[in-house]
């Protein structure tokens, strides 16, 4: 139907845009009805994921006639974006965001430069932002879930925790266990994603292949390869940013610091 | 001179000097004052919110304080690691918080985090002094409030210190958990001439208890005395 209204690529792109956010809006308002408010929420997210994945889509445009090297550029953008969005999982916890961008950049940045080097993903910008973003943002995800966990597990058991400091135990001792799940809970996600590939959805990464004319096989093997690397980064963005977070719940004189009214 | 030198005799174990803390521009404890001395029960009273408790986090530095210092043994308590000084001023508080497992688990955990091995004579001698022979294997879930209040006492002394803070150590217990445990820590002070800093609401408690007692309000120190002297009799 759409089609048929809108001429060109960029008009149509637009409208498909506004019946989604139009779905989503609903479906927020039906949420109101059972009083779960996520009005203001929806709509911010909503503008701003437009606002900000055209701005990508122009700045791809203009990369694409650049030098191969300028991707580095817009990664390296990408991860500190992401350390700052993700830090505010671990509201409360000093140097949140420091840790998060570092975890990122070392979990997606270790894996994407392997696998660079290694020939899976392309050089060419085309192939090398779309594939890296991917792994950005899951190891973002991956982390917001992984400090807010913490945080919350770390508010929970404070008192448990404080009684394991006043004994003499050490402030990594003390919240080791709440480090162990919070890692746990945060690769729920990203392990779940792979054992239901191809059985409950096919990403987009494959259906753009199949769409391009890419060889079914090849798609969904390549597709495979690009969730297990969201895997191995967010997996390794966990790790980092937890232990280096459970540093920054305590004071140098050994104290919590993570507070909930603090 | 303070209050305490000129009421009391013996060696000073814990001395505060202007000690005090704000928290986000407001002050929970200011400018206190005091001497503990060794083998005594010092009460802390005051309504709640007078900043009791928040005394007693100073002085094995749980929080930190803003002014002042604390010196245990005349020095000054930020010369010792935090670990070393929290196995020297040890802590029960008013909920036991025990570690989930056993109770023979919960009394070893002192001693483990520096690498010492509580012999099993040693957790079941602790359990009898604190009036629960043959609670070792016992799962903490299966243990009554005053139980558990026990076992944390227990836990405590395992890591032998020197001073032994209490934050309303009864308050959560019935009326008879809390005669039982009000009189095993007045023997555990007596036997073993251990050095108690109470925190209670309880004025009766500290009466019964308490060789000295401190009242607070608002943060501060307004009376220090002998328990008749400072609650009436």
């Amino acid at each position: 139907m759409l089609k048929s209204l809108f001429h060109t690529q960029l008009t149509l792109g637009f409208a498909q845009a506004g019946i989604a956010s139009v779905l989503a809006l609903a479906v927020v308002l039906l949420a109101r009805r059972r009083n779960i408010h996520l009005e203001s929420d929806a709509a911010i997210a909503l503008l701003r994921g437009i606002v900000q994945i055209v701005a990508v889509g122009s700045i791809l445009a203009l990369l694409l006639k650049s030098p191969r090297w300028t991707s580095v550029f817009l990664l390296t953008g990408m991860v500190l974006a992401a350390g700052s969005i993700s830090a505010r999982r671990a509201k409360n916890i000093p140097g949140a965001r420091k840790v998060s961008t570092y975890s990122i950049a070392a979990g997606a940045g270790l894996v994407t430069a392997i696998m660079t080097w290694a020939g899976v993903i392309d050089t060419a910008i085309t192939s090398l932002i779309p594939v890296g973003s991917m792994i950005i943002a899951n190891a973002m995800n991956t982390n917001g879930l992984a400090l807010n966990r913490f945080r919350s597990e770390v508010l929970a058991h404070a008192g448990e925790i404080e009684t394991a400091l006043a004994l003499g135990a050490a402030p990594e001792h003390t919240v080791a266990s709440y480090a162990e799940s919070s890692i746990h809970a945060s690769l729920i996600p990203a392990i779940d994603n792979l054992r239901s590939l191809g059985i409950v959805w096919i990403p987009g990464l494959m259906t753009g292949m199949l769409l391009s004319g890419a060889d079914p096989l090849y798609a969904a093997i390549y597709q495979f390869v690009v969730i297990a690397m969201i895997l191995a980064s967010s997996g390794l963005t966990s790790l980092l940013s937890t232990m280096m977070i459970r540093n920054h719940a305590f004071s140098p004189a050994e104290q919590l610091v993570l507070k909930s009214s603090g | 001179m303070s209050i305490a030198q000129q009421t009391a005799t013996g060696a000073v174990a814990l001395r505060t000097e202007h000690l005090g803390r704000r928290v986000a521009d407001v002050s929970v404890v200011t400018d206190i004052s005091l001497d503990v001395y060794h083998g005594e029960m010092l009460g802390i009273v005051g309504a709640s919110g007078s900043g009791k408790s928040s005394l007693l986090r100073l002085l094995n530095r749980l929080d930190e304080p803003t002014s002042g210092t604390v010196f245990l043994d005349g020095q000054d308590y930020r010369q010792f690691s935090p670990r070393e000084l929290r196995r020297r001023v040890g802590m029960v508080t008013q909920r036991p918080f025990l570690f989930p497992g056993k109770v023979a688990g919960n009394v070893r955990f002192g001693p483990s985090q520096r690498g010492e091995v509580l012999a099993d004579e040693d957790i079941a001698r602790l359990l009898e002094r604190v009036g629960l022979p043959g609670f070792t294997a016992r799962e903490v879930t299966n243990l009554s409030g005053g139980e558990q209040q026990r076992v944390s006492l227990a836990r405590a002394l395992a890591n032998r210190p020197e001073i032994l803070l209490l934050d309303e150590p009864t308050s959560a217990l019935d009326e008879q958990a809390k005669m039982g445990v009000e009189q095993l820590i007045c023997s555990l002070v007596k036997d073993t001439s251990l050095t108690c800093v109470m925190v209670t609401h309880d004025r009766d408690q500290a009466r019964r208890m308490c060789d000295r007692v401190a009242l607070m309000e608002a943060g501060r120190l307004i009376q220090y005395g002998k328990p008749a002297e400072v609650l009436g009799a």
